[in-house]
């Protein structure tokens, strides 16, 4: 019996040698339980080892392995053949991204980003480690606990038609994270964080499409904590110039 | 061409004993400028698909003793105990850190940190992120580590040798993926965080990217890898894939039974088995919560009495969580939930889930002292990739990511008093051997045409690995391990690329990989052979008793012109002379008596 296949058109694009992108054919084994990573990495294995993307843990934590599969934004390390099959399936770099080769996407613009909403806590008390763990309750972890789940993946920001049309728009996982620090409650850099998440770069920037929290891959709902955000922001500046004895 | 790219510490690896390692420099000594170099994105580290969790003690009912003597006995007492003390009493304070750092720990009612049994655990010890701690803590670490001034990124540089002068450590010549290029980073301290060396092996829980390049390069410059005949199965993972189901699963409950849904383990000198129902179910040191060699090498032993089931991907049994029930599991274990789903196509809260042991960790690594000093002046190595040793024959669940703070944290401080007194390098000759690498990597790997392609290469060294040094070896069969690994390494003197450009040449990256993972394949096959006795993760069919009279050493492997050359080193005793390992009944602390063998 002959082998079933199905064919991945890869998106290649090597810029020592390519003026543009172009697409690629290979014909791959189909098996029921390999995902488009198996493919690829079969490719890689067997037929062109030029071909270049990035994956580690291939387990879905890692966030490594974001493409657009078949103009989709996806992890292709839990996205199946089987969902496709027979179709051809295509395969591109993650949109709104500078392409640094094949399906390699340029992250210096999302690592700028991340660094802005200040991602670590923020005390104006240290306390030393001698004195043991901050308490904080089941309740309290809850708040936050969702946006700190994200794998930096990328997807969000392939999926966000504003990030695409303004690419100075923090976007939706650096303001996932930005929102999580404000809302720990260990956290106390309230005022230097709000700097960056409430600005018109920042939560104002998003016009709720709502699409990150479609394609997120782990739930977190960038989304509801753009929204949240928004919300403290407007908190944040009724306390700055309506009620300044109120600042914490 | 040969610029230097100047620093005073380089650390390699940018997982939770790399950033570990930076913050801990950068707050010993704010002046010092520091170079972390990853081959991936930090975040990506392998650090992020650790689930269950640390362990430190900080409840009433636990204690320092206990938790040293559950990480000696489960090292099947090869482990340092000097080292094992000190690990234990900084393991709070460094847990706490990362808390301080914002860690999202799981939480009891009343605000304080939760813990879980782990197995091979007297006292439940383990603090945990629901089953994704080691993706919190790394995340937490990389997120704390950007606040650092004086931390320089290199993101996606590949380091591929180390720059020695006068017999000192003086950084790592690196590939940077975008570009190309091949530079020299400078510094008077290196601090190799790697990881382990899983893919090694065919059938791993580990990242692509385990391939053992800390170990490597420092094997290279004539630095002894210590201990590498112990490589650690995980009882748990998916068949096929070899994805890690976390030992939380049997932490809060879970089951392993074999095809006819008996509890196995029980005929194995772990115990007899509670009623899942029983609240005094699971009990610590028994059964489910026995150590990982002991849970492995039972698979093994279930298997040849042809009790295993069978499937496309060879012999499993089953991880049963059912009786948990859904609320338990979607709080406790939801990344077991999705895992299992994706991966293996059944939900456990329905249907138990197939497993089977997976090489997990390397006990063995780089030879450090408690400082995460190696024999190389200017060298260090902290977390997996190094060797102190803590973990000795066996390592116990949730000690890795610990020691991985621990280890990284001390390294990191003593690299930053060392480069105060280390003298400055010859620049010239720095220069030069960046130079000859450059050379070395495009006549070796860019400039041929005509070869055999490193994926037949790779794959024959796995199997053989698997076949000859896997949970059970004798002689024969790490010798015909070893002699494939030797042919292998000629053949890969003939290895060709496809891909003969400079710009994010991943075929080139798997090439200098695959070369790290032959050199360390070979280390762990001569210590194999000639430790001559079973201990921990170490079953010679041969030598069947441990054998504390020759061997209560450490392996050293050291690179020689003709092959590998193992030396032996004392093992550390402090106050726990050598006793046989009880599990399950009396699975009993020094304090309750009767463990002398």
């Amino acid at each position: 019996m002959a082998e079933e296949t199905i064919v991945l058109r890869v998106q290649r694009y090597r810029p020592e040698q390519d003026s543009d992108p172009y697409f690629q054919d290979y014909e791959v084994p189909y098996r029921k339980d390999w995902v488009v990573l198996d493919a690829l990495n079969w490719i890689k294995e067997y037929k062109d080892g030029t071909l270049s993307f990035r994956w580690s843990c291939r387990m879905g934590v890692c966030g490594s392995c974001g493409m657009m599969v078949n103009g989709r934004p996806r992890l292709t390390c839990n996205t199946f053949l089987r969902e496709f099959y027979p179709n051809p399936i295509t395969v591109e770099p993650l949109v709104n991204f500078d392409i640094e080769r094949d399906l390699v996407i340029c992250m210096d613009t999302f690592l700028e980003k991340l660094k802005k909403v200040k991602p670590w806590i923020i005390r104006r008390e240290v306390k030393s480690p001698e004195e043991g763990p901050y308490n904080q309750t089941p309740a309290q972890l809850y708040r936050y606990k969702q946006f700190s789940m994200c794998i930096n993946c990328m997807l969000c920001y392939a999926a966000c038609p504003v990030v695409g049309m303004h690419p100075e728009f923090l976007g939706p996982a650096a303001l996932a994270l930005g929102v999580r620090y404000l809302l720990d409650s260990r956290d106390q850099g309230w005022n230097e964080r709000m700097e960056e998440v409430g600005s018109h770069e920042g939560v104002w920037g998003c016009t709720f499409v709502g699409e990150c929290s479609e394609v997120c891959p782990k739930h977190v709902d960038p989304a509801a904590a753009i929204q949240q955000g928004k919300v403290l922001a407007t908190l944040d500046w009724f306390k700055r110039w309506l009620m300044p004895w109120g600042q914490k | 061409m040969a610029e230097l790219l100047k620093h005073d510490v380089v650390i390699v690896g940018g997982g939770a004993a790399g950033l570990r390692a930076a913050i801990a420099v950068a707050e010993r000594n704010p002046s010092l400028s520091v170079a972390v170099v990853s081959k991936i994105y930090p975040m990506r580290s392998h650090t992020v698909s650790a689930e269950g969790g640390a362990a430190a003690v900080i409840k009433g009912n636990d204690s320092r003793e206990h938790h040293i003597y559950d990480t000696i006995s489960g090292a099947d007492w090869l482990a340092d105990q000097n080292a094992v003390e000190l690990f234990v009493d900084e393991a709070p304070r460094e847990l706490t850190l990362l808390e301080h750092w914002g860690c999202p720990w799981s939480r009891e009612p009343d605000g304080s940190i939760a813990v879980r049994p782990f197995g091979g655990m007297k006292i439940e010890r383990t603090w945990f992120a629901a089953d994704k701690t080691g993706f919190h803590m790394l995340h937490t670490l990389y997120q704390t580590a950007l606040k650092y001034v004086p931390i320089t990124w290199y993101d996606e540089w590949f380091a591929t040798k180390l720059l020695l002068d006068k017999d000192r450590c003086y950084g790592v010549v690196a590939i940077e993926l975008r570009t190309g290029a091949i530079r020299g980073i400078v510094g008077k301290a290196v601090i190799l965080c790697t990881g382990g060396a899983g893919r090694v092996y065919p059938f791993t829980t580990n990242a692509i990217t385990k391939t053992g390049d800390g170990m490597a390069l420092a094997f290279r410059a004539g630095v002894p890898l210590k201990d590498m005949e112990f490589v650690q199965y995980h009882p748990t993972g998916l068949p096929g894939t070899g994805i890690l189901i976390t030992e939380a699963a049997r932490g809060e409950g879970g089951i392993l039974v074999n095809k006819d849904g008996y509890r196995y383990l029980q005929d194995y000198g772990l115990g007899k088995p509670l009623d899942v129902h029983d609240p005094r179910h699971p009990v610590k040191r028994t059964m489910e919560l026995g150590p990982r060699d002991k849970l492995s090498q039972a698979f093994v032993m279930e298997m040849r009495k042809g009790r295993t089931l069978k499937g496309p991907y060879g012999d499993y049994v089953l991880l049963d969580i059912r009786h948990l029930g859904e609320k338990k599991i979607d709080e406790k274990l939801p990344f077991v939930r999705e895992l299992a789903r994706n991966y293996a196509g059944i939900d456990p809260v329905y249907e138990p889930i197939p497993v089977r042991p997976v090489v997990h960790y390397m006990m063995g690594g780089v030879h450090t002292d408690v400082d995460g000093k190696t024999p190389l002046p200017g060298l260090y190595a902290a977390g997996e990739c190094a060797c102190v040793s803590i973990n000795g024959a066996n390592r116990l669940g949730s000690n890795s990511l610990t020691e991985c703070l621990v280890f990284g944290a001390r390294a990191g401080h003593h690299a930053a008093e060392y480069v105060g007194s280390a003298p400055d390098p010859d620049s010239s000759a720095l220069e030069q051997q960046v130079r000859d690498e450059a050379d070395r990597i495009r006549k070796q790997f860019l400039e041929r045409t005509e070869g055999e392609r490193l994926v037949s290469i790779r794959k024959d060294m796995q199997n053989a690995m698997e076949e000859g040094c896997g949970i059970y070896r004798t002689e024969q069969s790490v010798q015909a391990a070893l002699n494939k690994v030797e042919e292998c390494r000629e053949r890969f003197q003939r290895v060709v690329l496809d891909d003969h450009t400079n710009s994010f040449n991943t075929e080139l990256i798997a090439a200098l990989e695959l070369e790290c993972m032959l050199d360390v394949a070979r280390a762990l096959c001569q210590a194999a052979l000639e430790r001559r006795e079973s201990r921990g993760a170490h079953q010679r069919e041969d030598y069947p008793a441990r054998d504390d009279e020759k061997f209560l050493k450490h392996s050293l492997a050291y690179r020689t012109a003709d092959g590998v050359k193992i030396e032996w080193l004392d093992v550390v005793i402090t106050k726990w002379p050598p006793a046989e390992r009880k599990y399950g009944a009396d699975s009993g602390l020094p304090s309750e008596g009767g463990n002398k063998s």
